[in-house]
């Protein structure tokens, strides 16, 4: 019998995903894999009142925790990091009996206008990239998960089709053959 | 009279009215016409259970007095001001021209020219008791047709002093007392008394009231409130002048008081009983012997008279440009005779004008007029007004399918929204509305609305059913939003409905027609509301939020759950509505505690354990 296979929850986050060319072909490369939770935050919450609970029963479910969005002015979307101030809550997160998320997995899969070499000295967002998601990296780690490398796409604004398609399979493949943390 | 004969009189009213008046309502005519026919019961036609009629008729007078008091606190002097127009001229035109026919046709038919003109006069006027009190049953007095028929009444009311003032002037026996000429002094007393009501009640009755209120002693403030009236009531009378109207006086001079309220609700309760008294004694008062002796004259005078009454105000509703719906309704409030009627005539017959056979056949044919109104009213309800409000002329309007994705049905405050929210993203919709008063405004706000019965299966086909993927169902009728839902359903599944719900009960009913989404129509304003009200009350916006989008979430949750059991007991869904109730308390307590839990000095505090646990 093959062994189960281990559930991964999307989190993604777009303003407008309808005009969207990275994240709309990343959610469609994923939407359906059997053991994937796609959760868009901003259909399912559009007024912000992120239901705790079954959140946290999601992320509780979940081995794989993915966050798939755009980079906002250096950041993620507003609703990712509201969703961290309401479900990753002390006692569920962090703090006294706080370990629900530990040794899970966590993996960053974003986007970005810009092209790579714009990120470090001399381009015009002066630092290197993965200087700028340390906040992602530390959260994760301060939840006892393992901070998987990101998946990133530099250059979203002036990506030939056939670049964002290849991208987009790369996500599939790697949830694909993703396998849980052995214990 | 003695002790025991004032209970026992007492006791067989009241028990008339607690028998009779939910039967009449039961059968859906109403209070008045119960207590009539109480009193006809009770009165000495009827069981001879009460002899007295006349004297209870007085008495009993003393209602309308104190419901001209209570009208009169509901009128500030500037809304009077305002009404003057209606006042003095649609109620000028129904007493004068009223009046002038009657008197015309009495002298035709062989009456004294006094005796005819007074007999007008007193049957030109209306029962303010009886219009009233049927208006404000059927919540019609903020109507055009309520504001028209209150402003007739409240001219008649001061039409009365003129009348009893000429009355003297026409008698035979009493022309040398008075002088036979106009009473310059009378006119002088009436006046000085209405400055007196009116400079006394703007300047000394505020304070007043104010020592009275600061006993804290309610039954004497109602003590006063009585008082007040009562002698208002006096002081009018003693110089000749309708108390009734002494008391609407004083009670417009309170409408702007802080006191308004607590006036209102100490006369209430005798404001009721009294008017139900009176209605019982009007009862009594019909002699049937009279009636007996000449059956046929004398409903023929009174069926007559609410005839051409009625006539003449349908006409003059017209011409002041009521809604033609209310027009009957308006001609059949004021038909009947009034109490004023029994006054004048009692006066009349003082002064020698009429013959007491004259006023026992006019007092008859009144009574029996104040008896047709309820049941007029009741017919009209019935059978006129509904086919009014179906006017059947304009034709539905010829529609081809526009191709629209949308449909929506009803277009009034709520389905307005709606489209004017598609409208705004470029989503065309064809819009149903069945009111064409209402499509007429809508045009002038180019609007492009079709006229029409959206619960018709050919009309919606027109709109374009068969290829439209949404239908809005936002019309302003309970049970038609069931029925259109059901006939989509079943003539076009592939429609998506989206429907405006009343209550949880509606709701259910909705989504076993298959509705795919629904809201009910005031449950996202009331909501907001209480938002607001907890923000008043010092929680921070973002709090008040959260509070109400769990309590959207947390209703919506539980009327998932009850509807589960829909098809069980009722008791079974009341407990767990129950249920429910109690477990949004500890939600939101628990919810209160996250967010503490977020404050930044828990956050501090976790930091340290967190870094003491790295130093180890």
């Amino acid at each position: 019998m093959a062994p189960s296979l281990p559930s991964i929850v999307v989190y993604c986050a777009h303003l407008a995903i309808e005009n969207s060319v990275i994240n709309r072909a990343m959610r469609d490369a994923v939407i359906d894999l059997e053991n994937v939770d796609f959760r868009d935050l901003y259909e399912l919450y559009p007024d912000f009142f992120i239901d705790t609970t079954t959140e946290q029963a999601v992320l509780r479910n979940s081995d794989l925790i993915v966050f798939q969005h755009p980079i906002y002015w250096y950041a993620a979307p507003a609703i990712i990091k509201h969703f961290q101030d309401t479900v990753l809550l002390r006692g569920f997160a962090y703090g006294p009996g706080g370990n629900a998320l530990q040794g899970k997995d966590f993996l960053l899969a974003v986007s970005t206008g810009a092209l790579a070499e714009e990120y470090g000295p001399g381009g015009i967002h002066h630092y290197p990239f993965e200087e700028l998601i340390r906040p992602v990296e530390q959260t994760a780690n301060f939840c006892g998960m393992r901070f998987m490398p990101p998946l990133v796409l530099h250059g979203g604004h002036s990506l030939p089709a056939e670049v964002v398609t290849a991208h987009a399979k790369r996500y599939r493949q790697l949830l694909m053959d993703y396998r849980r943390p052995a214990n | 009279m003695d002790n025991h004969s004032l209970l026992f009189n007492a006791f067989v009213y009241l028990l008339a009215a607690v028998i009779a008046v939910p039967v009449s309502r039961r059968m859906g005519f109403g209070a008045v016409l119960g207590y009539l026919l109480a009193g006809v019961v009770i009165g000495p036609w009827g069981l001879a259970l009460i002899r007295e009629a006349e004297h209870i008729l007085h008495f009993a007078e003393f209602g309308v007095v104190l419901l001209l008091f209570a009208i009169g606190l509901e009128l500030n002097p500037r809304r009077l001001w305002a009404m003057r127009n209606p006042i003095f001229g649609l109620g000028a035109a129904q007493v004068t021209i009223t009046a002038i026919l009657l008197s015309g046709i009495g002298i035709a038919s062989g009456l004294d020219f006094s005796v005819a003109v007074v007999a007008a006069m007193g049957l030109s006027l209306s029962s303010t008791a009886m219009a009233l009190q049927l208006l404000a049953e059927r919540n019609l007095l903020p109507t055009p047709a309520g504001h028209g028929g209150f402003s007739i009444l409240l001219f008649q009311d001061i039409a009365v002093i003129p009348m009893l003032a000429v009355i003297p002037l026409l008698g035979v026996g009493a022309a040398n007392e008075t002088g036979g000429q106009f009473d310059w002094l009378a006119l002088l007393q009436a006046v000085g008394v209405i400055v007196l009501i009116i400079v006394g009640g703007h300047f000394a009755l505020r304070p007043v009231l104010r020592l009275v209120a600061a006993t804290e002693l309610r039954e004497v403030f109602t003590a006063f409130t009585l008082l007040l009236v009562i002698a208002t009531s006096l002081l009018m009378q003693s110089v000749g002048m309708s108390m009734a109207l002494g008391a609407f006086l004083a009670g417009v001079l309170l409408a702007e008081s802080e006191y308004r309220h607590a006036l209102e609700s100490d006369i209430e309760p005798f404001k009721g009983l009294l008017l139900g008294l009176f209605f019982i004694a009007v009862g009594m008062s019909i002699d049937f012997g009279i009636l007996l002796r000449d059956p046929l004259m004398i409903a023929g005078l009174a069926l007559g008279l609410v005839a051409l009454k009625s006539i003449i105000l349908y006409a003059l509703g017209r011409v002041y440009g009521l809604p033609a719906s209310q027009l009957p309704m308006f001609a059949l409030v004021l038909s009947q005779g009034g109490e004023f009627a029994f006054v004048l005539f009692g006066v009349a017959q003082t002064f020698a004008v009429f013959h007491a056979s004259i006023t026992d056949t006019l007092i008859v044919t009144v009574a029996l007029s104040m008896l047709t109104t309820p049941l007029l009213m009741v017919l009209n309800d019935r059978f006129i007004a509904p086919r009014l409000d179906k006017r059947p002329a304009p034709p539905m309007d010829e529609m081809e399918d526009q191709g629209h994705p949308v449909i929506i049905a009803g277009f009034g405050r709520f389905g307005q929204i709606v489209g004017r929210l598609l409208h705004a993203n470029g989503i065309d919709a064809t819009v149903l509305e069945h009111d064409p008063d209402h499509i007429e405004t809508l045009r002038r706000f180019r609007f492009k609305v079709f006229y029409g019965d959206a619960c018709r299966l050919d009309l919606l086909r027109a709109a374009g059913a068969e290829n439209a993927r949404v239908l809005v169902i936002a019309i302003d009728d309970r049970e038609g939003t069931l029925r259109l839902a059901e006939l989509v359903r079943e003539n076009f599944p592939h429609l998506q409905i989206i429907s405006r719900a009343w209550d949880l009960t509606h709701v259910f009913e909705l989504l076993e027609q298959g509705v795919c989404a629904f809201e009910r129509e005031t449950f996202e304003g009331a909501l907001r509301l209480g938002e607001a009200t907890l923000k008043h009350l010092g929680f921070t916006a973002w709090r008040a939020k959260q509070a109400a989008h769990r309590f959207r979430a947390h209703d919506e949750e539980t009327l998932r759950e009850v509807y589960q059991h829909y098809h069980e007991d009722l008791d079974v869904r009341i407990r767990i509505s129950a249920d429910a109730r109690e477990r949004l308390r500890e939600i939101m307590q628990s919810d209160e505690d996250h967010l503490s839990n977020q404050a930044d000095s828990e956050w501090q505090q976790v930091s340290h354990t967190v870094s003491d646990k790295a130093d180890t």
